[in-house]
């Protein structure tokens, strides 16, 4: 299951977003997709989900264009979790989560035995399936933002692409979404794309970075090559220091401001 | 892996099949509302038959139907009265699912016929017809029924921009139904005072003399749009999402917005064109379904069969109620307006508004 980009080119009316942008998610690893707000990561991740059309350009998944191929067929191969998802007034967990399944069932067969072991298993992995009955709309921001995983999870796709999947998460619970992602990919081999804001958790979560400025790749590779002091400050505009991370031993980024940066020691480069 | 059978699942029943392999979750309060408004709506059906200046008995009046019976019974019952109530109950189903269909669509719980312009098109074609005197070998129900379909293509092609989304569509829908409303009302005032009232009497929306000629054409609508919407059921709920989740889903949603449109607008103009702009009864049926039934989209059966309960109710009260005749446009609104008032008192003390 192979996923790329090629010479894309995505635009809303006449504001060009980004404009020949070349990518190729590696197989089977997580890629973390970084970048300051509006650099246009949510835009990419859509198209690589088939959400935009591309101006120009072409996304492949399997060799095949994505645009050109049944909507349903991609649904069964690729899962997206959008920005910032609403439900339905009343909608409970479990229905929601049962809806990531329709790419796999037809009008008379609506709770297989695999929708219920996929249902089942999502809600346990997210720690929902006490919340099973609720209403989405009456959970707080860090549940219903798992109850969407939930969902996600459950469309059972070999490919998944997250939006910020742990905006409105605690750190334990981002740790826990992030490792959960982490199990996707080692025990079911799932080729993950998520856009993260936190450069120490994409640092550490990811096999293959990807920073994004203005609609452009400034640099990708693995996590300890690419998230670089000169990259934060090229990327975002900030000054800091990277060290290593002594849990992880990936990059750590230390943020200055201008508050809290004055005697810092210039230790790394 | 567990046995085939009924098993309570994380608070929802379900029910599978080994062979044929039928699966799928069983929602028993929605099951229940329907077979209870279904039995309803025949209740009604047979008292809307048996009422009027002949009363006859409810045994006679189900023997009738049954097709035994004295020929003047027969007469009265299949003839003279039956339509009236077909009529009745199909205006009611197709407003009902057409709300239905509409609300869930836009996201929009005000999103319905009534006030999106198709009745307010239909209208206007119709009071057009009498006052300028055009289209009699249309008749009424053609004429409204071509005005409702314009207006609902006016509405599609003017909410065509970069796909059309719910919330364009339901702005567009009220700017229609204002202009037709305006082009109706200038025609009432400039109209003669017979035209005008005919006009009128229409635009209230009565089951006065309908026949089997004004039931046929709406059954065979009814034929044809209720499956392709219980077909297309799934998109619907899935559109529920949101575009973005729901195409992720696998649903071809600019396909599928079109075919759920169609159908909703269909739907409302057909019922429209047979008994008049009924108001109501599209805006109340699916959110009384909804709430009754206790789930979180509008039920497309459940809604079709609280609209027939409602428009059937409304015509048997209109005629019981002294003072002469009441067109059943007028008593919807004073029945179901209250009905849906205490679902939402009680909905909120219940701490599930919305
Ligand atoms: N629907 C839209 N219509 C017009 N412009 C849009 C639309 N969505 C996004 N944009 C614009 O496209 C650019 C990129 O937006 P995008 O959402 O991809 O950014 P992002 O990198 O995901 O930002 P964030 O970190 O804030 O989520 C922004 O300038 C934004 O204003
Ligand atoms: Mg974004």
């Amino acid at each position: 299951m192979e996923l790329r980009a090629e010479r894309l080119r995505l635009a809303y009316d006449a504001r060009v977003v980004v404009d020949g942008l070349d990518l190729e998610i590696p197989t089977g690893a997580v890629t973390v997709i970084v970048g300051p707000n509006a650099c246009g990561k949510t835009t990419l991740l859509r198209a690589l989900g088939r959400l935009v059309t591309p101006k120009a350009g072409t996304v492949h998944l399997d060799g095949r264009a994505i645009h050109s191929m049944p909507t349903r067929e991609v649904a069964r191969r690729l899962g997206i979790l959008p920005q910032a998802p609403v439900a339905p007034d009343g909608l409970a967990v479990i229905d929601l989560v049962t809806r990531g399944r329709s790419p796999h069932q037809n009008w008379w067969r609506q709770w297989s035995t695999g929708d219920e072991l996929s249902v089942l298993g999502a809600l346990r992995a997210t720690s929902m399936l006490e919340h099973a009955s609720r209403p989405v709309d009456e959970l707080s921001g860090g549940q219903r933002q798992r109850a969407w995983i939930a969902m996600a999870l459950a469309q059972e796709t070999p490919i998944l692409l997250l939006d910020e999947p742990t905006t409105y998460l605690d750190l334990a619970h981002q740790i826990e979404v992030l490792d959960l992602v982490v199990d996707l990919n080692r025990q079911q081999q799932r080729t993950v794309v998520m856009v993260l804001h936190d450069l120490n958790h994409a640092s550490r979560y990811a096999d293959h970075l990807v920073a994004m400025k203005a609609g452009r790749i400034a640099a990708q590779g693995p996590p300890a090559e690419v998230m670089t002091a000169e990259l934060v400050q090229d990327v975002f505009g900030l000054r800091c220091q990277v060290v290593t991370d002594p849990a992880s031993g990936t990059p750590l980024v230390i943020p200055y401001g201008r508050h809290h940066a004055a005697d810092a020691p210039s230790l790394a480069g | 892996m567990r046995a085939p059978g009924v098993q309570q699942v994380a608070g929802r029943t379900t029910y599978r099949l080994a062979r044929p392999s039928v699966s799928g979750v069983l929602r028993v309060r929605a099951l229940v509302v329907g077979l209870v408004a279904a039995a309803l709506a025949l209740v009604t059906l047979s008292v809307s038959v048996s009422i009027g200046d002949y009363p006859v008995p409810l045994p006679d009046v189900v023997r009738a139907l049954a097709g035994s019976g004295d020929p003047g019974t027969l007469l009265i019952v299949r003839e003279l009265r039956l339509p009236r109530a077909v009529v009745a109950l199909l205006v009611g189903a197709g407003l009902g699912m057409s709300g239905a269909i509409l609300l869930a669509l836009t996201r929009n719980p005000l999103a319905s016929p009534d006030i999106l312009g198709i009745a307010q098109g239909a209208s206007a074609a119709v009071v057009a017809g009498v006052v300028l005197g055009f289209g009699s070998s249309l008749g009424t129900s053609g004429i409204a029924l071509l005005g409702g379909l314009a207006a609902a293509a006016a509405i599609y092609l003017l909410a065509w921009r970069r796909g059309t989304t719910g919330y364009r569509i339901v702005l567009v829908g009220v700017a229609i139904a204002a202009l037709c409303l305006a082009v109706t009302q200038y025609l009432l005032v400039r109209a003669q005072i017979f035209e005008a009232q005919r006009a009128v009497l229409w635009l209230i929306g009565s089951l006065d003399g309908r026949d089997w000629a004004h039931a046929t054409p709406l059954a065979i609508a009814l034929a044809v749009l209720v499956p392709t919407a219980l077909a297309t059921m799934r998109w619907l709920t899935l559109l529920g999402l949101g575009d973005d989740t729901a195409r992720g889903l696998g649903v071809p949603v600019q396909t599928a917005r079109l075919l759920l449109l169609l159908i909703g607008v269909g739907l409302a103009a057909f019922a429209t064109a047979a008994a008049g702009p009924v108001g109501f009864v599209a805006l109340l049926s699916p959110h009384i379904a909804r709430r009754l039934a206790g789930v979180a989209g509008p039920p497309l059966l459940g809604s079709a069969l609280v609209g027939s309960v409602i428009v059937l109710v409304s015509d048997v009260t209109a005629r019981l109620l002294p003072g002469g005749q009441l067109p059943v446009g007028v008593v919807t609104a004073a029945l179901g307006a209250p009905f849906l008032l205490i679902l939402l008192a009680r909905a909120n003390r219940a701490g599930t508004g919305g």
